[in-house]
């Protein structure tokens, strides 16, 4: 058996407590761009976190392995990676193996090994089951099984980047500069504790989805006990970690849209519900009676991405900072508005949406410019 | 024969204070008083006296205290007073001891070695003052999925009957019969008032009741007392009685001199005939047939209720309960070892059954393993005290609980145990006219109301300054739990931490 306290924070708590910054950054016009503007953006909120944790997620990254499921995992042993290559072999068809090109970095101190893998699943290999529940469940298979190993992300032509130290330390570490990438998120984190461990850091990553979060879920032991009901096992214990699960359930295996999860994250209040018009009530009560053990209580504020969309949302009394900016067709989400303002000082547009209020950019309904009523009359194109 | 027993009470009466009044001698139901004519003196004969503290409360110069009678038999820890006692009673009438109320011995009381989080920095308390702060919950069977179409809003999935409560407490199923007319409107009425449920217990529903009906739960036992379409119709949930905490595996008997022409017309049985209730529903000797019963409700009431199955706590009370679910409860009800009763073996009530904490624990935890958990709501019973019992029976994963001592309680029940003599002073469990008109039902309905609204301040107090703002997070949430003073096996059944890990 795995020794899960490895995987888990050594302290084996059920959950780390965090506070965080975060930065979500899309070119909804499906244009890839460097990283080195959320840096910038993410480097002016170090403060909100303390060096123990930061990450990145890059969407649109592997255009020349565009259809393969890259695999980046990391080792703390040469034995758990002969083991997982081992693996890898048997279970997948594997196209192409690299070490992810770091640089030494004086802030980061012993760092495990990152290797990425670009994979395809052979239809007899996954016998009868989707592609995508084969893969999460060979990733569970190597975090929960494989000593010493662990998968940073699973996606397709995406990938996490993450680490221990300040996020602008991690994207140096990584060379995220010689990167491009159509939507961006980024995290930096402020443990109360002190996992020390890189696979804790945020993004969290199934699949191509990711997940950076700040907050402290208080419902926690309740939307953990009801994912297991559904087969999700939180290796890790943390918040986020369940809401990556939670997004999975919903959106890949319950096929409902993001507006709807929302509502299921961070529902109305019944009293606010009772003031819909009526097929309206009847979704939203539905939602909260079905769902309820989901409903994600006390203080977050997260930025979901996958493919194509980029969400972000508060709690439903947004106990922690939100702040959209759009330029163009660029949509950013962050915690703090001068983190936007710093990259896009010219914003068309920058607002605080309301609680538990849904932002979505998306590749299938781009942003496109608006005609906005002023003070004093008159028209502006923003 | 000369009784063996001595008083249990001493009676006191200051002659300083008392002015002949006579209000004891009215008020107390046990003839512990009389009125010396010759003398004129009231006088009293405390080996009759319950302890129920009648007199005290209504004397009007407060002449009276009633005290425990010390008994200063030789120590003996084996050999204690109830014991000797309760040998001798038998010796005396050669019968089973009978008893009211529930389970007073001292197994451990888990919610007492439970203890509840709170937020500190980490994350905000939320002021209930001052925020929304939501207690709402539905019963009822939840589907695993909720299917949409694309047009929003395109709801597909249509729900099973949903019961709206707007606070977790219930009150627990008292039969009419065993408490009186009085009762039941004054639960009925603070049921509506709160917008909870109250349960008609298995003697039928009065017709002068029926206009609460969207607030009853009516009852389904193995006696079938007053069971009518009509009974069935104007109910919000059906509720089938397999068993009661304080008495598993024993059926019930109000005696005859109980069945007035008002009990006889509800129960549909003659007037002063002894109300028997088989120990099994005779027509239910294994699970497939409890699922023909909740399916011949459910097709009786065309789809339209809930259909509820109550159990007492017992051993492998996790495996029937996934067996309940699965034939077709859409809530099941838990009764613990503390379940009170009107009348039941004193045998069984003090020795059978199991801790309600234990039974919630491992029911839940096993509906959940088999994901099926969402398909019944859990309801508990049995010795829940005020609002911290019902924070942690949520938390250990009850989607809400009965009240039935604590409600009686608020109607004035000082828990004498008398409840098998139809003898209540205090008017709650007994028929007869003179004692049950104590009992005002608009003062009743009132104490009830404001227990329940005491009690959802508290828990919204409780909810808040743990951050949450729905109940829904603290249903199941067992991280917002610790113990204390509990060993490793107890810990891991009740699926809890030990305080300070
Ligand atoms: S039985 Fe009750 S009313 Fe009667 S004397 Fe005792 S305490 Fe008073
Ligand atoms: S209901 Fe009446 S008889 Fe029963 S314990 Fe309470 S006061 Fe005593």
């Amino acid at each position: 058996m795995k020794d899960l306290s490895k995987v888990n924070n050594p302290y084996g708590d059920d959950k780390v407590i965090d506070a965080c910054s975060i930065f979500g950054m899309m070119d909804t016009a499906g244009r890839r761009f460097p990283g080195k503007d959320i840096v910038r953006a993410i480097a002016n909120m170090h403060i909100r976190g303390n060096g123990l944790g930061g990450g990145f997620a890059v969407y649109g990254l592997y255009p020349q392995y565009a259809d393969q499921y890259a695999f980046h995992i990391m080792y703390l042993s040469r034995e758990g990676k002969s083991e997982v290559e081992a693996f890898i072999k048997q279970r997948f068809r594997l196209l192409h193996a690299e070490e992810v090109p770091t640089q030494p970095t004086p802030a980061i101190v012993n760092p495990p090994l990152v290797w990425r893998y670009f994979l395809e699943v052979e239809p007899q290999q996954c016998d009868g089951q989707s592609q995508d529940n084969y893969v999460v469940d060979r990733v569970m298979e190597v975090n929960t099984k494989i000593e010493d190993a662990f998968v940073f992300s699973s996606g397709k032509d995406m990938a996490v980047f993450k680490g221990v130290g300040y996020p602008e330390e991690i994207a140096e570490y990584f060379r995220l500069e010689q990167y491009e990438g159509y939507l961006w998120t980024a995290h930096g984190r402020f443990p109360t504790n002190t996992p020390g461990w890189w696979g804790g850091a945020h993004p969290f990553n199934i699949l191509d989805w990711t997940v950076v979060h700040n907050g402290e879920i208080s419902s926690y032991g309740i939307n953990r006990r009801y994912l297991e009901q559904f087969g999700y096992h939180c290796a890790m214990h943390t918040d986020t970690e369940v809401i990556a699960y939670a997004i999975d359930l919903l959106m890949r295996r319950h096929s409902l849209p993001i507006e709807i999860v929302a509502k299921i994250l961070a529902p109305s209040f019944w009293s606010a519900i009772e003031r819909r018009p009526p097929a309206e009530q009847e979704l939203l009560r539905t939602l909260r009676q079905v769902y309820g053990s989901l409903l994600l209580n006390g203080p977050f504020t997260i930025i979901i991405a996958h493919h194509g969309e980029m969400i972000g949302f508060t709690d439903r009394i947004r106990l922690r900072p939100l702040t959209v900016g759009v330029k163009g067709p660029v949509l950013y989400l962050s915690s703090e508005e001068s983190a936007i303002r710093l990259v896009c000082p010219d914003l068309d547009r920058a607002w605080i949406p309301t609680g538990g209020e849904p932002i979505v950019g998306s590749l299938e309904r781009p942003l496109v410019p608006q005609e906005v009523e002023v003070a004093g009359g008159g028209n502006i194109r923003c | 024969m000369k009784t063996y027993l001595p008083p249990k009470f001493i009676v006191e009466r200051d002659p300083e204070r008392c002015i002949q009044c006579q209000v004891c001698v009215n008020q107390c139901a046990f003839d512990t008083h009389y009125y010396d004519a010759e003398d004129d003196e009231v006088r009293s004969r405390p080996d009759s006296c319950v302890g129920c503290h009648r007199c005290v409360l209504f004397c009007p110069t407060q002449a009276l205290t009633i005290r425990r009678n010390p008994l200063d038999y030789r120590e003996n820890y084996n050999w204690r007073p109830e014991v000797i006692e309760d040998i001798i009673k038998q010796a005396e009438t050669g019968g089973v001891l009978l008893t009211g109320m529930g389970n007073d011995k001292g197994y451990r009381i888990y919610w007492d070695h439970l203890v509840l989080n709170a937020s500190q920095v980490t994350n905000p308390s939320i002021d209930p003052l001052r925020e929304p702060m939501e207690l709402a919950t539905y019963l009822g069977r939840k589907p695993d999925r909720v299917e949409i179409d694309r047009d929003y809003p395109g709801l597909k999935t249509e729900l099973a009957p949903q019961v709206r409560i707007e606070v977790p407490v219930m009150f627990a199923a008292m039969s009419y019969g065993a408490v009186s007319i009085n009762v039941h409107e004054s639960l009925a009425r603070a049921a509506t008032e709160a917008g909870t449920l109250w349960n008609t217990g298995e003697g039928g529903l009065h017709p002068k009741l029926y206009e609460y009906g969207n607030n009853t739960i009516v009852q389904v036992a193995s006696g079938r007392f007053g069971v009518h379409p009509k009974y069935l119709d104007v109910s919000r949930v059906v509720e089938i009685k397999i068993g009661q905490g304080a008495k598993p595996g024993i059926g019930g008997h109000l005696p005859g001199e109980k069945v007035s022409a008002e009990v006889s017309m509800t129960r549909m049985i003659p007037t002063g005939t002894d109300a028997l209730s088989p120990a099994p529903q005779h027509d239910i000797y294994s699970i497939e047939d409890l699922a023909q019963l909740v399916y011949a409700l459910k097709e009786a009431t065309n789809y339209t209720k809930p259909i509820s199955v109550k159990i007492a706590a017992v051993h492998n009370s996790a495996a029937i309960a996934s067996g309940m679910v699965r034939a077709g409860a859409d809530i099941i009800v838990l009764d613990g070892l503390r379940g009170a009763t009107g009348a039941a073996p004193k045998i069984i009530r003090d020795n059978v059954g199991i801790p309600i904490e234990m039974a919630l624990a491992s029911v839940d935890t096993r509906l959940r393993q088999e994901g099926i958990r969402n398909q019944a709501s859990v309801v508990i019973s049995g010795g829940i005290r005020n609002s911290g019992d019902v924070a942690k029976a949520i938390a250990l994963g009850a989607d809400a609980v009965y009240i039935g001592t604590a409600a009686l309680i608020a109607l004035g029940c000082t828990l004498c145990q008398q409840c098998h003599t139809g003898k209540c002073a205090w008017g709650i469990c007994t028929t007869d006219l003179a004692l049950t008109k104590r009992l005002n039902p608009d003062i009743g309905a009132r104490r009830l109301a404001n227990l329940l609204r005491s009690w959802s301040l508290e828990l919204k107090d409780i909810l808040g300054g743990m951050g949450i703002n729905a109940l829904e997070s603290l249903r199941g949430n067992r991280l917002h739990l610790r113990g204390v003073g509990l060993n490793e096996t107890e810990l891991e059944i009740l699926g809890v931490r030990m305080a300070g890990s």
